[in-house]
């Protein structure tokens, strides 16, 4: 990635590497001054993860198929006993608790298993004799391998997290060509039981989200507060903005979390609408890039594998700005590449490098349009 | 039975899956998923264009409010002056703590800590309690004020865990003479909840804001309120100033100047002492008001966060009514001090003042004997003034029609109002047979004429009147009172007397002090100067009661004077009351040692400091001490504050209300009359020195007999 050495470096998938480096860049610069103007206090360490994080994506690009394959089933497995020992020891320590102390290293396992679950489900769908692919049959591993990890992340209780594990499996399933009547079924089931799963589901905090998102000026000064503080943010900053370090939303405290789930609102009031359309441009290029690997992937296993970790930061990325833009309720999602956070940059990360994996694997076998795998 | 089926019928198009149709459904599919995600970015894209952009003015109008805060500067108040420049109220600048209940999270917690911080006494926590749950949320109530700088520093730290509480430096009212000036001035307080809805006005409910609440503080309100500033500063969401961002200075109130001689007003309030008296001082050249005290009074500055709840239940305990401004609502009978001024009526109606009658003990008016209070014998005008015959009063009355009398009782001003900026004014009553008529249905009787005659029966006054009587009898001038400098002043008309019936009477007024008159005890320690008054004694309760002078002190006399000085060529006037005094001796010595301290200040105060050392300290001193044994008496047990400062003044108007009627009730029977002066008649040379060691009130031995 440094020098201009041709071989090695024109192969990069560059199309995703500058905007993903843009949007770093640009994250640094916001997050300098959610803090105010000071950079130590979440762009350095936002910097330094990504260094991290990029040369695991390099490793994990690495991978063959073959290994991969072997090591989805048992990855998955160990995640998912992870995601119940967190639940095993929140239980004895008492209340809530998201993650796993190993020494120095915090271990988030449901942040792990959204990537998990899309390469199982990859695998399983891209293992599966064609024939049985629109069967109930086969509906039921499937079903197990996105259902049982959901359950866990619920308990913790993780709203958001467990809707990204939904998502990432629902578009697999989707793209793995199951017959489109089900969707539609299911679609029309879930808006049936939309109302008691928000009566016996929810958390009544999360009641509350809900119901104030969608009337979020009925209580202005609180949980519609962050809602208006972030729309008077993005709504203040117009055209071009305020100016570098300028923003009065966030530097006076009114923006909620101007660092992490409301990082847009910090960058809208600054950058304004071109701030906003350079975040949404490069975003837009890397899903694209993502979904263009999807495509040219040579077997159904890469296919569902590369549209699954799109789908995934995709998903980061549309919530966390239809709720900083009040189209959402909020949920604690932050925004991917930008927001200041490791457990985040950790997950895209890793979705990035499976698809600069898949992307390896598809300039080693071009496609050929012959049966893969 | 049907999922089976169902499956049934899935089975068909099994048979169509192949690896290509996945393909291919993948390649449409991913083509939608993808155009989902554009579509949403699309709609990302809208949505941030139409906030950021078509919305933009009003978000960022929103981002200014929130980041700007714009607070009022309470303008400082315009001072109010004594005639010679010097602040009867002022401005001082301290430190106070406000709170707004609307914006406390937890009101227990943080008057508790507030409480602890500054040290407040339980029943002052209770004030602040009942003030907050009574306030509309908006409205600030004062927590403190004058603290020192480690309470304002130590709660300003404690700021992001107490919101709601506002700690400013500002200014707050001063009245420099405390209790002296408290009727006369009133004082100032928050507006009311009432007056913001009547004038919605922020600077209204600015913490530290004051309007005036009574007497000339609120009379002037609209000169002295001046003009707010304003300081816009940027905030956090926590309500931190991060910077100012711009200020508009105050402007100060304009200053008032009063006729008001300051060391005087508070000479004569401390110089009445223990009693419960007033006293009026008049330059009846011009009619400006010198001095209107009345005692025992309040100290507004302690009045100025709302009246405390101890404050208040000790003020209003006190049978000498310290709330009531006894110069304009307290309502006395004149007794003989309008017998001056009944001499002029006698005169006007072509009586010579030569004219005699015997005052035999007393006189036949109509079928009924009347009782003077002595046997004068001959009596000629100048004796009837200066030893105070009654006889005389009830003859010449008689003779000439009250009606006639009355008529001259108001243009003396009796029973009149004069343009003054005060709230509230008695004008009291002039009896008279049409006004019987008129209230009571019944016909006026000899024996009316004759309690009238020597200031009894239903006749009413206030003090200032008397003032403005002396004053317009002494210069034979309409004198018109005036309280503020700048009053336009018109000359005054002069009375149809000739200069020689004037100076008749001054000299017949002259002898009740200086000769052998009722008030020798009154004469001034000062070399060339005479003062001329009149004495009156005003019974409160009939004889069957009290003797007036001994017993319960609700019982005794009014003693009353009325003076002026120099009496040859007068330039003041003016007139004590003293409630329940037990006769005129107790009020002529004060008269003597305010016109000697006007007229010699070291000599005035001289008189002053051993009666002081007596009293116990000086009015502020001992409305202080009082309130402190007030306090620790009451203990915890202290009723409420009425709900507005404004039922409490209604609350006394009523109560002053009602005690004049408690005279009206005597005066349909005969009143005897009283002793006046301070020595018996027979001994009517000057035997008392000038200087004689005044006492607080002249005891009951030095008055000579009762009536007989």
């Amino acid at each position: 990635m440094n020098g201009i050495v041709p071989a090695p470096v024109a192969r990069q998938p560059w199309m995703m590497l500058f905007p993903l480096f843009g949007l770093i860049a640009f994250g640094a610069l916001v997050l300098t001054s959610a803090a105010a103007g000071n950079f130590d206090a979440y762009a350095k360490s936002h910097l330094v993860r990504f260094a991290i994080f990029f040369a695991m994506a390099i490793v994990i690009s690495r991978f063959n198929k073959p290994t991969v394959q072997m090591l989805t089933y048992p990855g998955y497995l160990v995640i998912l006993l992870l995601l119940m020992a967190v639940e095993i020891v929140g239980q004895v320590g008492g209340g809530s608790q998201r993650w796993l102390e190993v020494g120095p290293i915090r271990i988030q396992p449901s942040e792990l298993m959204k990537p998990a679950a899309v390469i199982a489900l990859a695998n399983y769908y891209g293992g599966l004799p064609v024939g049985m692919v629109p069967t109930w049959r086969a509906l039921v591993p499937a079903g197990a391998i996105i259902l049982a990890p959901i359950a866990f992340v619920l308990l913790q209780p993780d709203l958001g997290t467990s809707l990204a594990i939904a998502f990432g499996g629902f578009v697999v399933l989707f793209l793995a060509g199951l017959p489109l009547r089900w969707f539609i079924m299911a679609g029309v089931a879930g808006i049936a039981l939309a109302p008691v799963a928000f009566f016996i589901g929810l958390q009544p905090y999360q009641q509350k989200r809900v119901l104030t998102f969608l009337d979020p000026e009925n209580d202005p000064l609180g949980d519609g507060y962050q809602i208006t503080q972030s729309k008077i943010a993005i709504g203040s900053g117009g055209m071009f903005g305020k100016g570098f370090n300028e923003g009065s939303q966030s530097h006076l405290n009114y923006l909620p979390e101007p660092h992490t789930d409301f990082v847009f609102a910090t960058m809208a009031e600054e950058w304004g609408f071109v701030g906003g359309m350079f975040i949404l441009f490069c975003f837009g290029t890397i899903l694209w890039w993502g979904i263009r690997v999807a495509r040219r992937a040579n077997d159904r296993f890469s296919k569902l594998l590369a549209a699954g970790m799109t789908a995934t930061i995709f998903f980061y990325i549309a919530i966390n700005l239809l709720m900083v833009m009040g189209f959402a309720p909020v949920v604690g999602i932050p925004l991917p590449f930008i927001s200041h956070g490791g457990s985040s940059m950790m997950t895209n990360m890793i979705c990035i490098g499976i698809l600069m994996m898949v992307h390896r694997w598809n300039r080693k076998a071009p496609r050929t349009g012959l049966i893969g795998s | 039975m049907g999922l089976f089926r169902r499956r049934r019928i899935g089975a068909k198009p099994r048979e169509l899956v192949s690896q290509t149709t996945l393909d291919n459904a993948f390649d449409r599919r991913t083509f939608v998923i993808g155009a989902g995600m554009g579509g949403i970015g699309t709609i990302l894209a809208a949505r941030m264009a139409y906030i950021g952009i078509a919305e933009n003015e009003r978000w960022v109008l929103e981002s200014e409010s929130n980041r700007v805060n714009l607070s009022l500067i309470p303008p400082r108040r315009g001072w109010i002056l004594d005639r010679n420049g010097a602040p009867l109220a002022s401005n001082r600048a301290d430190f106070r703590v406000d709170v707004i209940p609307d914006r406390i999270s937890d009101k227990g917690a943080t008057i508790t800590e507030l409480a602890k911080i500054l040290d407040l006494s339980s029943n002052n926590v209770a004030d602040i309690t009942k003030r907050i749950d009574e306030a509309r949320g908006f409205q600030p109530i004062e927590v403190a004020t004058g603290l020192d700088y480690d309470q304002f520093a130590a709660i300003s730290v404690r700021l992001p865990d107490l919101p709601g509480v506002v700690p400013q430096r500002g200014f707050s009212r001063f009245y420099p003479t405390g209790p002296s000036v408290g009727h006369l001035i009133g004082y100032v307080g928050p507006a009311s909840a009432e007056e913001y809805e009547e004038r919605p006005d922020p600077i209204l409910i600015t913490p530290g804001y004051k309007i005036g609440k009574d007497a000339l503080e609120s009379q002037f309100e609209d000169e002295l309120q001046g003009e707010p500033g304003a300081r816009r500063v940027e905030v956090t969401a926590s309500g931190r100033i991060v910077r100012d961002l711009e200020t508009r200075e105050d402007k100060q109130g304009a200053p008032v100047r009063l006729t008001i001689d300051g060391p005087l007003q508070d000479y004569a309030a401390r110089r009445i002492g223990l009693e419960s008296g007033s006293c009026v001082v008049m330059d009846c050249e011009s009619g400006d008001i010198l001095c209107m005290s009345s005692m025992p009074s309040f100290d507004p500055n302690s009045f100025s966060a709302g009246i405390g709840r101890v404050e208040y239940s000790m003020l209003r305990d006190d049978e000498r009514v310290p709330l009531r401004n006894k110069v304009l609502s307290g309502l006395y009978p004149p007794g003989s001090t309008v017998k001056p001024m009944h001499c002029m009526a006698f005169l006007d109606a072509g009586i010579k003042p030569e004219e005699t009658i015997i005052c035999g003990g007393g006189r036949r008016i109509g079928n009924r004997f009347f009782n003077c209070w002595s046997n004068h014998g001959q009596v000629d005008m100048a004796k009837a003034i200066y030893q105070s015959c009654d006889s005389y009063f009830y003859h010449f009355a008689q003779q000439i029609g009250f009606e006639k009398v009355a008529e001259w009782a108001h243009k003396m001003g009796l029973g009149e109002e004069f343009d003054l900026p005060v709230t509230s004014q008695f004008y009291g009553t002039v009896p008279e047979p049409s006004w019987k008529q008129r209230k009571y249905d019944q016909a006026w009787q000899p024996y009316d004429t004759v309690n009238a005659s020597i200031g009894q029966g239903y006749y009413l006054v206030n003090p200032l009147q008397l003032a403005v009587m002396t004053s317009r009898l002494a210069t034979g001038y309409k004198v018109v009172p005036h309280l503020r400098m700048d009053d336009p002043r018109t000359e005054f008309e002069h009375f149809d007397f000739s200069a020689d019936e004037i100076d008749y009477v001054r000299k017949a007024m002259s002898d009740v002090v200086n000769g052998p008159g009722t008030a020798g005890r009154a004469r001034l320690p000062i070399e060339g100067v005479q003062m001329a008054g009149k004495t009156g004694t005003a019974q409160v309760v009939s004889l069957s009661i009290s003797n007036g002078k001994t017993g319960p002190w609700k019982y005794r006399d009014h003693g009353l004077f009325v003076f002026f000085a120099p009496f040859d060529k007068p330039k003041y006037a003016g007139a004590v009351v003293i409630e329940h005094g037990g006769g005129s001796g107790s009020a002529y010595p004060i008269a003597r040692d305010v016109m000697t301290f006007l007229l010699d200040p070291v000599k005035g105060m001289e008189a002053l400091r051993p009666l002081e050392e007596q009293w116990g300290g000086n009015a502020q001193q001992r409305l202080d001490a009082k309130y402190r044994a007030y306090a620790a008496a009451a203990g915890e047990v202290v009723q409420p504050v009425p709900q507005r400062t404004e039922q409490i003044f209604d609350q006394v108007e009523a109560e002053a209300r009602l005690a004049q009627r408690q005279s009206e009730a005597m005066a349909a029977e005969a009143v005897s009359s009283r002793n006046e002066g301070s020595r018996p008649p027979s001994s009517s040379a000057s035997t008392s020195a000038p200087t004689s060691p005044p006492s607080a009130r002249a005891p009951a031995a030095t008055q000579g007999g009762t009536s007989e």
